[in-house]
């Protein structure tokens, strides 16, 4: 039977704010335990949340960024369940009136064109604390340092068919979540966390099957292998005339598997309620308007201007667009050189390799515009040539040297005075008189083996046709 | 007059004039509640040295002029369930009987800032769920008329402290009658203001949307100039209003002519008891001596407002104590193995069987299934109530009514049996449901000479009007002078 | 509504609340007698009307995202129960 996978996505993405979503903490990552902590958000008896202004900007520029209604009237709700992370065991969310409803994102399909996936809603919430467990003691050690962090709550349509769109989809909302400005999607800090709901069905077959939640899925492709992984168990499940569980399952990225987790004894009913501790939010026109006029450029409109106004081929803004890291870079680095598609080839060949050999993420990169600018426009110049300026992009990269210091303390730079070349020319015919009276007995091969020896000698910092031609001077006269 | 029979203004006043020290002031107090306390049970913390520490200070800042408020250098009593920082607040609940906050309460800071010195916490119903502060977890309070009578509650330490002169002024705190019940039964005024008006930053939640902390007081005038320090918005409260600045003179020039008063018919319907009946009509009649208006009108939709509020409020409730849970402060149950038992024994163990019951509402009002039949109907009958309201106050410039069906109860009498407790807040609630403000204060006394209370009923953030018609039923009476040392 | 053990029970699970035998029952009584009491909004016609969560009209109260609070992990642990670390320490959780 051909089976078809049903999937629905729920992203959660902490805020780019300075502080919490109801305190004045600081949002900051890391820090020793409980010291981005208050009163308020840790839950003291008396304490009220007072909501962060910039949380609404940004859920609203979000929304606006993927084709949502603004709800205009939005409220929050208390979502209510004990756990040690959560110290006032609710968590304030939106569940009656999110923020925003009924948007998309358009995927590539599998036709080559493209898809919308649907966006149910977006909604405000504060995260949870962290709760280290301690494998020398009986007791698990509770930071509140992330509680109250605030996120948006992402949630598609069941509109997935493949982990492929689900990867693109996922691809494209980060690049739109960190060109806002709203976050900056680091997934291994956590701020990017996507949870699947897949399901699979007999293909043609109309109602959904049952569904399972994934969570702990910390990079595109855990999520690839582990969606790959679900879909094949349940069908599995099903293909032996069983029946899928609907349950939380955790993805165990080392081993490969996923694993239902053990329901934590309650009965999940969240007893939401309206937080009677915070008034409604109402959105007018004109914040909308304001937030329209301070939005940032999102990626399909930087790609428009890439191809229009710097003249890039559209597979090299496809690349630069797909992070915020390399555009910063990008844009920088053409202001420096006035050459866009220099700036282009060098990000998109060598700055990606070294990235890459490294194992360094876009955003971890401390590559400066200026260090980059500095050997494309050594080598436009001729001062240095192609190869000389990867090699110095690798020390930069790997030890942060000044480009143009270190090529001058090392004496990378093209001899550009011919008339140095000759005393070094004539000490490389000297030294090889055999190819040399090869070459003059008419055996033109050998000019191949001198020129090698040449350029050996002159450290490859010549112009190899100017050599050539000097060569040819010398001995063919 | 001896300083405690003084009320907090003529206090207030006779310590500008350099006449009693703020020492000396807190001195008597405190040798008071000394002397009375252990009979009582107003207190559950006092704060000996702190106060008299205080005490000097503050007269050095009335001195030299740091402090000009009329209630500089008053001692005040602070309900047990409003935070202040370094002096335990217990919500006389097990479960907290050992917590410390790190942070005062806006008023609390308020009252700092203007100079007033705390004696100490009252004594309330645990987490302020009850009427007669037996629920509280340190042992009910007596009520000075009558010792073998309740103070009513949740605020009945707060009320209590006032009538047996062991704190000028108090701080209480109102959900659904919580501040002018005990006033009622303890022969007091005391203001539950409008929602909003007064920053509930601080106050250990009960209900969120109805809880509003007041002052209670030998009458309004004391009432209004404590409320003038407390009230305002508050940027810690997102739910406190900017409303027009309290006019303090005009809450306490007393005036009731040219004003009409609307008597909602079924607030005098059947439950009440004839003698609450005969001194608030007589009240009513006194009113219309003194130049009012005043009709009776129907309002049915009383008979809904406990069902309403008893869903609501507990709804909130067991959201809101949900965080005692032995993790973060107050009482951990040492007889847990894990986690669900550290919960389970933890709750078990620190709350009592009227906040569990409370907790077990709220809970079965909002699961699954049940929230649109409960509480999603109670909020749709609570913006009935607040439409009545509007509509009556297009008539009336303020309602007059009993706080509650009787006068105190014997101790024991209403905890065996919940509901009927429950009942008791026919009066009080609605008003906590709608938001406005209402004043209570004593109209007369039954035949077995305990207090009989009334309210009067604003318009929101009418404050100063209600305040101004207590005042000036005070004026003309003398219900509120009498005290139960001299009986 | 009718109450049953059942429901107490689960109630008890929801609130993280266990009674005895003996307060279970008497819970019963209690909050069946409070609920056929509360049972009688529903003699009110509440067709057509707006839930209100909020009493007045106030909306937008909002703080700007300045930071205001500085490290104080000693203050906000100084009544926990068992704080180990710089964290609260609670039992083990268990996945």
């Amino acid at each position: 039977m051909e089976w078809e996978i049903v999937m629905g996505l729920e992203v959660h993405t902490e805020l780019a704010t300075k502080t919490k979503i109801f305190c004045g903490c600081s949002t900051e990552f890391g820090g020793e335990p409980n010291t981005h902590v208050c009163e308020i958000c840790s839950g003291m008896p008396g304490t009220l949340p007072l909501l962060n202004r910039r949380v609404v900007e940004f859920a609203v520029r979000t929304g606006l960024a993927t084709n949502c209604e603004i709800t205009r009237k939005n409220k929050f709700d208390r979502k209510n369940y004990f756990y040690p992370d959560l110290p006032k065991a609710y968590q304030i969310s939106q569940l009656y009136l999110p923020i925003c409803r009924g948007g998309f994102i358009e995927v590539k399909a599998a036709d080559g064109g493209t898809k919308k996936i649907g966006i149910h809603e977006i909604h405000m919430e504060e995260d949870a604390g962290k709760l280290v467990h301690d494998e020398f003691s009986d007791c698990t050690l509770v930071d509140y340092n992330r509680c109250g962090v605030p996120l948006l709550e992402i949630v598609s349509e069941p509109d997935f068919r493949s982990a492929e769109e689900v990867v693109d989809y996922l691809e494209k909302l980060r690049a739109i979540l960190q060109f806002t400005g709203v976050s900056d999607c680091k997934m291994q800090e956590g701020s990017l966390r996507a949870d699947v709901n897949l399901s699979v069905r007999p293909k043609g077959q109309a109602e959904f099957g049952t569904r399972t939640e994934m969570k702990n899925l910390n990079s595109f492709r855990a999520i690839a292998r582990a969606i790959e992984y679900e879909a094949r168990r349940q069908i599995d499940i099903l293909e032996d005339g069983g029946k899928v569980v609907q349950e939380t399952r955790r993805w165990d990225d080392n081993r490969g598997v996923s694993y239902a987790m053990r329901s934590k004894e309650d009965a999940q009913d969240y007893k939401y309620f309206p937080e009677p501790d915070l008034p409604p939010i109402e959105i007018s026109d004109a914040f909308i308007e304001k937030v329209k006029a301070e939005m940032p450029e999102l990626p399909e409109a930087k790609k428009r201007r890439y191809i229009e106004k710097l003249g890039l081929p559209e597979y090299d803004t496809s690349i630069l667009t797909s992070d915020l890291a390399f555009v910063r870079l990008f844009e920088a680095t053409v202001e420096l050189c006035q050459s866009p598609k220099d700036a282009a080839n060098w990000i998109m060949g060598e700055v990606m390799k070294l990235l890459n050999d490294s194992g360094t993420l876009p955003e971890d990169m401390t590559l400066s515009p200026e260090k980059l600018a500095a050997v494309i426009n050594m080598v436009k110049a001729g001062k240095i040539n192609r190869g000389t300026g990867k090699t110095v992009l690798e020390k930069v990269f790997a030890q942060d040297v000044d480009p143009e210091t270190y090529v001058k303390e090392n004496n990378l730079a093209q001899i550009t005075d011919l008339s140095a070349l000759r005393p070094v020319l004539e000490e490389v015919i000297a030294a090889n008189e055999k190819s040399v009276s090869e070459y003059k007995g008419g055996k033109t091969q050998a000019m191949g083996y001198i020129m090698g020896q040449a350029m050996r000698a002159l450290k490859g910092k010549a112009p190899a046709q100017e050599v050539q031609k000097l060569l040819h001077e010398m001995l063919d006269s | 007059m001896e300083i405690i029979e003084m009320g907090a203004l003529a206090l207030g006043s006779a310590i500008r004039r350099r006449e009693i020290g703020v020492r000396e002031a807190a001195q008597s107090y405190l040798d008071a509640i000394e002397a009375k306390d252990s009979e009582l049970h107003c207190y559950n913390t006092v704060c000996r040295e702190e106060a008299l520490k205080r005490a000097d200070e503050v007269q050095k800042g009335i001195d030299n002029g740091t402090y000009t408020s009329p209630l500089a250098g008053v001692p005040v009593g602070i309900k047990d369930n409003i935070c202040t920082k370094g002096i335990k607040t217990t919500c006389s609940s097990k479960i907290l009987s050992n917590f410390v906050p790190t942070y005062d309460a806006t008023v609390v800071q308020k009252l700092r800032d203007a100079g007033l010195v705390p004696l100490g916490k009252l004594n309330m119903d645990e987490f302020a769920m009850g009427s007669t502060t037996e629920t509280s977890f340190t042992g009910p309070t007596h009520n000075p008329w009558d010792v073998s009578r309740v103070p009513g509650g949740s605020s009945g330490g707060a009320a209590a402290a006032v009538a047996a002169r062991l704190a000028p002024i108090t701080l209480g705190s109102d959900t659904g009658g919580s501040i002018r019940q005990p006033a009622s039964f303890c022969g007091v005024s005391g203001l539950k203001p409008t929602y909003g008006a007064v920053s509930r930053y601080g106050l250990v939640a009960y209900a969120s949307s109805l809880d509003q902390i007041g002052p209670l007081a030998h009458d309004a005038a004391d009432c209004a100039a404590l409320f003038a320090e407390i009230e305002g918005k508050d940027k810690m409260d997102g739910t406190s209003m900017e409303n027009p600045k309290f006019d303090f003179t005009a809450a306490t020039t007393a005036s009731l002519a040219g004003k009409t008063i609307g008597l909602p018919a079924d607030y005098f319907g059947e439950g009440l008891s004839s003698e609450v009946r005969a001194a608030v009509e007589a009240a009513a009649k006194t009113c219309e001596e003194l130049g009012a208006k005043v009709e009776t009108f129907p309002m049915p939709i009383v008979k809904y407002a406990v069902p309403a509020y008893y869903i609501i409020a507990c709804a909130e409730a067991c959201s809101n104590l949900s965080r005692y849970d032995g993790i973060k402060y107050g009482y951990r149950s040492e007889h847990a193995e894990n986690l669900m038992e550290t919960y389970v024994k933890t709750r078990s163990e620190g709350f009592g069987m009227e906040v569990k019951r409370r907790i077990m509402l709220g809970n079965f009002v909002l699961s699954s299934g049940y929230y649109d039949a409960y509480y999603n109907k109670a909020l749709k009958a609570k913006k009935l109530i607040q439409q009545s309201f509007f509509e009556a106050f297009e008539k009336y410039d303020m309602l007059l009514g009993p706080v509650a069906p009787t006068t105190a109860l014997k101790l024991g009498e209403s905890l065996s049996d919940p509901l009927k407790m429950y009942l008791g807040d026919i009066y009080t609630v609605m008003i906590n449901i709608a938001g406005v403000p209402s004043m209570a204060l004593p109209c007369g006394f039954d035949k077995a000479g305990l207090p009989v209370g009334m309210q009067f009923i604003g318009k929101p953030f009418c404050e100063a009007e209600i305040l101004s018609a207590a005042a000036a039923f005070q004026q003309a009476t003398d219900f509120h002078k009498q005290s139960p040392q001299e009986r | 509504m009718q109450i049953d053990k059942e429901l107490v029970t689960y109630l008890e699970t929801l609130g993280r609340i266990a009674l005895s035998e003996e307060q279970r029952a008497e819970t019963e009584k209690d909050l069946q007698s409070i609920l056929d009491y509360i049972d009688t909004l529903n003699e009110l016609d509440t067709d057509g009307v707006e839930p209100a969560s909020h009493s007045f009209p106030v909306a937008n109260v909002v703080r700007e995202d300045e930071v205001t609070n500085t490290a104080r992990a000693e203050e906000i642990l100084q009544n926990a129960p068992d704080s180990r670390e710089g964290c609260f320490a609670v039992p083990k959780t268990v996945e």
